[in-house]
């Protein structure tokens, strides 16, 4: 158990395309406050990449940049560019809310609706305007059972979101958020508040997911990026210190800070 | 360190929360007080006691119901005196109904059973020794009570006289019919008179465009026989109690006549046990909330003043929810922050604390005369010119007052949702957001419903406000007596533009305006309790819709 850390996931069939989302010299700042200095680096089509790093180091922010949820700050700037698939997010041609239709968000604290489990899943699907019973039926059943939550709520699909438990509201608010088959994943610390069995579930949950998302997941568990993980990147105050395959970054680290870091000497 | 535990176990603050407390006590003191004074003075409406036949030194007597007993004033504060108010009753001889008698002056009190207490259609009550009865036919019932059967343990027994049982009948004849009269004069009349009105309107507009007028003037004939019959139906029905009366002696004395017609209940008050007086209080109690008021409103219901208050409130809130909402939404998701939101949001509170009558004031200059001014010539411009320039909207009435006090009341409406809004967890906006809804879609989907408690209760506050408020209301559209209710049977079936009765100008006329201010005093205090009750109701209904929206979050704090 105590290598568990550093037995990384080999690296899956990599057919997809290299640079999926593309971050270009992006620089961020909040108000006066610079939050991320200027970095670069891509991420690769249906893979998991973890952003580690001490708390305040940018992650959340680097994160909420992939969907402009930091558009709902007020006094944000930011430099450089963020593509996926070669088209920039900040294109004005491109929509907010289409590019957050193809770029789904798990936060670190779950957040259902106050509604049924059921509307909670069909949720994205009925602000597209989607509203024929089967097609919501079957998109319900599939992101429930994606998130392994069906067979738990299947009899109560009608009852209010707010009664489930914290692990089963993480993996609804997952289930809501590959309900309209985005492409991307974004999840911010998913498992902070669960205890170890959920947290698995989860985490085998990510593996499957892989197959069809590029996944993107902020992580203060070292031995959570090692298992997940293909890729990851490791922040220090705004700073991208280090990016490389999780194998590397965790058994060769290239540089002092990330080995600092990854052995526990801080953070 | 059990021993030391006085000292360390209690924080600092701790001996202040008794200080914190007496600012409810006060306030609840306050508002006990208030509704003990409300409920003791309101019951005596309902309550029927024992009324006295009071010997004077004089050798002259009155026959009342004691009402309050005071210092006399200028009596020596070391010897107080006292003087007695006696409800007498009879207006029409005694000139007045109420009377202070110096307790000095009494020689004797006795309670006489054959004291018949009368209320009535006209003149107030009246306290009477019965002698004779003519019933309807005409025939006559001499009065005698005969003497109560007293039992082996003291007790006593009353015995109801067929002569009071006749009186009972006669009464409830004579109330049947009068109802029966005021259904043809108020219902079937009313309808006549509200067809002859649009043909007089619309014969006046043929007369003007020279179109012919055979058909109209042959209409109103028609209704004017129509009207005639009517009225002789009338006649006829109220022929039927026009013999049956109460021939008694007063006080003094003098003999009176009183008709079953003006009679609406009767009671024996010294004879009565108290069941009978608790079955008269509910009788009272139902005519207090289902009738119609009588003399000025001083006596008989409230029900047009109940009513009226509870529609204008239920429209009122209905008119600033929404606007509140919008606005709030507007305030809180859309406007981008500055200079003069900030104007606005200060102006949006200070509204809250602008005089009521100020906008009573406004109501009328700018609902009442502009809108409504607007309205009546672009829409009702024949009634204007063929109906001797009387208004429909350009006068106050039921829109123009739940107008007045939404815009009285829209501060707390917008208060209360930016509030709610505000306090919805900022991951749920996010959630939603993040799920690719619009911010539209947000608001309405995601915000509205979960501040929807929050919204509930600045509504609840508005209403509160709202039902409870007089000053606009005065010069908006509410009178002391409105011939006809604000929602009815004719079509639309709510009228917006009838003026109507509301509860709280109903005490301030009741108690500052009524010619006699004895009589109004506990109908005063009636009203008052029933105001309470109504605003409770009103806020108990909201509180229980807000309580079930609220249980749709309980498992929100996880
Ligand atoms: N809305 C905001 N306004 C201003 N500054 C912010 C805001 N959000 C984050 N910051 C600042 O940006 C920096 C990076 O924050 P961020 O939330 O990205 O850190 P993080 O790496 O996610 O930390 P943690 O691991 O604790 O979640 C921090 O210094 C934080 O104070
Ligand atoms: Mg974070």
């Amino acid at each position: 158990m105590s290598n568990a850390r550093f037995q990384a996931r080999p690296a899956t069939d990599q057919t997809g395309r290299p640079d999926f989302i593309s971050i270009k010299n992006f620089g961020f700042w909040y108000g006066d406050k610079k939050a991320l200095k200027s970095m670069s680096l891509d991420i690769p089509e249906r893979q998991v990449v973890a952003f580690i790093g001490p708390s305040g180091c940018g992650k959340s922010t680097l994160l909420r940049n992939l969907n402009r949820m930091n558009d709902l700050v007020d006094g944000i700037r930011h430099e450089g560019d963020i593509e996926i698939k070669g088209q920039s997010i900040y294109d004005p041609g491109l929509e907010v809310i289409s590019l957050r239709r193809r770029v789904g968000m798990v936060f670190q604290k779950s957040n259902p609706f106050p509604k049924s489990i059921y509307e909670n899943v069909v949720f994205a699907l009925r602000v597209m305007g989607v509203k024929n019973r089967a097609v919501l039926d079957e998109a319900c059943e599939t992101s429930l059972r994606k998130a392994a939550l069906w067979d738990e709520v299947k009899d109560r699909l009608n009852d209010n979101a707010l009664g489930l438990s914290g692990g089963q509201m993480q993996r609804l608010c997952i289930a809501r958020a590959i309900a309209n088959r985005p492409e991307i994943l974004l999840m911010d610390e998913p498992c902070s508040a669960l205890d170890p069995i959920a947290t698995g579930k989860i985490e085998e949950l990510i593996h499957e997911l892989k197959a069809q998302f590029t996944i993107v997941i902020v992580t203060h568990s070292m031995q959570q990026a090692a298992r997940v993980s293909d890729r990851t990147a490791f922040f220090y105050l705004g700073e991208l210190i280090e990016y490389d395959t999780t194998e590397k970054i965790f058994m060769n680290p290239g540089q002092a800070q990330t080995e600092a870091y990854i052995s526990g000497r801080f953070g | 360190m059990a021993s030391s535990s006085s000292d360390n176990s209690t924080p600092k603050g701790e001996p202040w929360v008794w200080f914190t407390s007496l600012g409810l006590i006060v306030g609840l003191t306050m508002v006990a007080g208030l509704l003990g004074l409300v409920l003791i003075n309101g019951f005596s409406v309902f309550w029927a006691p024992q009324v006295p036949t009071v010997k004077l030194k004089d050798g002259s007597e009155i026959i009342g119901q004691f009402v309050q007993r005071r210092v006399r004033p200028n009596s020596p504060a070391s010897d107080p005196q006292y003087e007695r108010q006696y409800q007498i009753g009879l207006r029409e001889l005694n000139s007045t109904s109420y009377v202070w008698v110096d307790e000095l002056n009494i020689t004797d009190e006795k309670f006489t059973r054959e004291t018949l207490g009368l209320e009535r259609m006209e003149n107030g009550p009246a306290f009477i020794i019965p002698k004779t009865i003519v019933d309807s036919t005409g025939k006559q019932h001499p009065f005698i009570v005969p003497n109560a059967t007293v039992d082996s343990a003291g007790k006593f027994h009353p015995i109801y006289t067929t002569a009071f049982s006749l009186i009972r009948a006669e009464v409830d004849q004579a109330t049947l019919i009068r109802e029966r009269v005021l259904d043809i004069n108020q219902n079937k009349i009313g309808l006549v008179n509200a067809e002859m009105e649009e043909t007089r309107i619309a014969l006046r507009r043929a007369e003007d465009r020279q179109e012919p007028t055979v058909e109209l003037t042959d209409k109103l004939k028609t209704l004017d026989l129509k009207f005639a019959e009517l009225k002789k139906e009338a006649e006829e029905i109220s022929k039927l109690t026009a013999l049956g009366h109460i021939e008694g002696i007063d006080a003094k004395g003098r003999s009176v006549t009183i008709p079953f017609a003006g009679i609406v209940r009767a009671w024996e008050p010294n004879r009565m046990t108290t069941l009978d007086r608790i079955g008269l209080m509910f009788s009272r109690m139902q005519e207090f909330l289902f009738d119609a008021p009588r003399e000025a409103n001083t006596e008989g219901g409230l029900m047009p003043a109940i009513f009226g208050t509870l529609v204008m409130t239920v429209f009122m809130s209905m008119l600033v929810t929404p606007v509140g909402v919008i606005a709030a939404i507007y305030l809180k998701e859309y406007a981008k922050d500055g200079p003069v939101l900030r104007v606005v949001r200060i102006c949006v509170n200070n509204l809250a604390g602008v005089p009521s009558i100020v906008f009573g004031v406004f109501g009328l200059g700018f609902f009442v005369y502009v809108l409504g001014g607007t309205i009546d010539q672009l829409f009702f411009s024949d009634q204007l010119k063929y109906n001797n320039n009387t208004p429909v909207f350009g006068t106050g009435g039921l829109l123009w007052c739940s107008l007045t006090l939404a815009l009285m009341t829209l501060p707390v409406v917008i208060v209360a949702t930016e509030e709610a809004l505000s306090a919805v967890p900022r991951g749920m906006r996010e959630a939603s957001l993040a799920a690719g809804a619009s911010k539209w879609q947000t608001i309405r989907d995601i915000l509205l419903p979960a501040s929807a408690p929050g919204i509930l209760t600045g509504v609840i506050l508005a209403m509160a406000r709202g039902a409870g408020e007089v000053a606009p209301l005065m010069i908006v559209g509410v009178v002391k007596l409105a011939p006809t209710l604000p929602i009815d049977g004719l079509a639309p079936f709510l009228h917006l533009d009838r003026k109507f009765m509301h509860l709280g100008f109903h005490i301030y006329d009741l108690g500052f305006q009524s010619p006699d201010s004895d009589a109004a005093r506990p109908m005063v205090f009636a009203t008052t309790l029933l105001l309470i009750i109504l605003v409770v109701c009103l806020n108990l209904g909201a509180i229980t819709i807000r309580n079930r929206l609220r249980a749709r979050f309980k498992g929100a704090s996880f």
